[in-house]
């Protein structure tokens, strides 16, 4: 075998190995999105109303930090707008099925237990609707 | 003249936010009445209840049963029963017995405020005391501290809560006055029940306004505190005592 024969052999097989890792890495890649995870997906349902009081990306990073000003306000200086209340998150967000955002498919609890956040609101506070913010909304 | 239209705007602005003044000390509505949800509870008001125990039917408790109904209480008795108004009939030396409901006098220098380690006890602007939950590590110091036996400490789970009303196990609570209706201009649920029942024994409004009903009846009667001797200044007065 001459060296250019060989170097050709060589340019050949190596061409043909770059080919299949592409290949694999193509096919593999929406395969392994949708790979079974050892904790499912959070189900969320999507909620009642036209829009949600902030942006979607923003509520996700920065729902607690909302809730926490807001309840420090209400508790300590009697302002209970309704924009930022817990009361509002539940009235939207409760499940079409259940009435509420906690239990199994519950929009706050199955991204918290995937997230594996523990939920504390919902041990005094009501994770139905209630009255108040309907009746402040009319 | 457009200098003089400018500053007459300007002091019909300044007329509308402090509350549509016609005179001085006489104003359409009261500021602390119809208070927007974003503003903050005002300072410059005390409410207080006034209570005529010769108008408090004795066996009548429907004072505790709109209390229990309005919190989302279980209306239970036993000790470890969370119960936020009590009716207690009281025996004076003659042997005559009256007829008063006890809860959170929401004194002006509250005891419960003083002991809590945490900060959770607090005193709000315009004289509520209350308990901020999130802070309360469940001690009972304030229940010790309390000289009327007013807060109830939360022994199980509570589940099926109000919406307004947050309640959980762990904590200490006791009468808001209503805070949540207060907010939205309306009055406490006792006082409500009372005078849907007839006796209007109960009378709540602002202790610091001198043309309110209750000071203007306060002025007029003798109106006692229990245990005043304690100097806590409590909003809550007794008729009859």
């Amino acid at each position: 075998m001459t060296d250019g024969s060989r170097d050709r052999c060589l340019r050949q097989i190596a061409l043909f190995a770059i080919a299949l890792f592409v290949a694999a890495a193509t096919l593999a890649a929406p395969e392994a999105a949708r790979a079974p995870t050892r904790v499912p997906l959070p189900a969320i349902e999507a909620a009642t109303g036209e829009r949600c009081v902030e942006d979607t990306a923003f509520m996700r990073r920065n729902h607690m930090e909302l809730l926490l000003h807001q309840r420090d306000r209400t508790v300590h200086e009697g302002i209970r707008t309704i924009r930022h209340s817990l009361a509002n998150c539940v009235t939207c967000h409760a499940g079409k099925k259940t009435g509420r955002v906690t239990g199994d498919g519950g929009f706050c609890a199955s991204c918290h237990s995937y997230a594996g956040v523990a939920l504390d609101c919902f041990e005094c506070h009501a994770d139905k609707p209630g009255a108040a913010v309907a009746e402040a909304k009319r | 003249m457009s200098v003089h239209h400018g500053r007459r705007k300007f002091l019909w602005e300044a007329a509308a936010l402090a509350g549509v003044v016609l005179a001085p000390g006489i104003t359409l509505y009261d500021l602390a009445q119809g208070r927007a949800p974003e503003a903050a509870a005002p300072g410059t008001v005390r409410w207080g209840l006034l209570v005529d125990m010769n108008r408090c039917a004795t066996g009548c408790d429907a004072c505790v049963t709109a209390c229990d109904k309005e919190n989302g209480l279980s209306g239970g008795k036993a000790v470890t029963d969370a119960q936020w108004i009590r009716k207690i009939d009281r025996r004076d030396a003659r042997g005559l017995v009256r007829s008063l409901p006890m809860m959170c006098q929401h004194c002006a220098e509250p005891p419960c405020v003083d002991v809590c380690p945490t900060g959770a006890s607090f005193k709000r602007a315009d004289g509520i005391v209350l308990v901020d939950k999130h802070t309360c590590i469940g001690c009972r110091y304030c229940v010790m501290a309390c000289p009327y036996g007013a807060r109830s400490f939360v022994h199980e789970p509570v589940t099926n809560q109000k919406p307004d009303v947050p309640r959980g196990k762990g904590c200490v609570e006791s009468c808001t006055l209503c805070v949540h209706r207060i907010d939205r201009d309306r009055i406490p649920a006792c006082v409500e029940a009372c005078a849907t029942e007839g006796h209007n024994a109960l009378l709540f409004g602002d202790l610091n306004d001198p043309r309110s009903e209750i000071s203007q009846r306060i002025a007029a009667v003798t109106a006692t505190q229990v245990r005043a001797d304690l100097n806590l200044d409590t909003a809550v007065r007794y008729q009859g005592l």
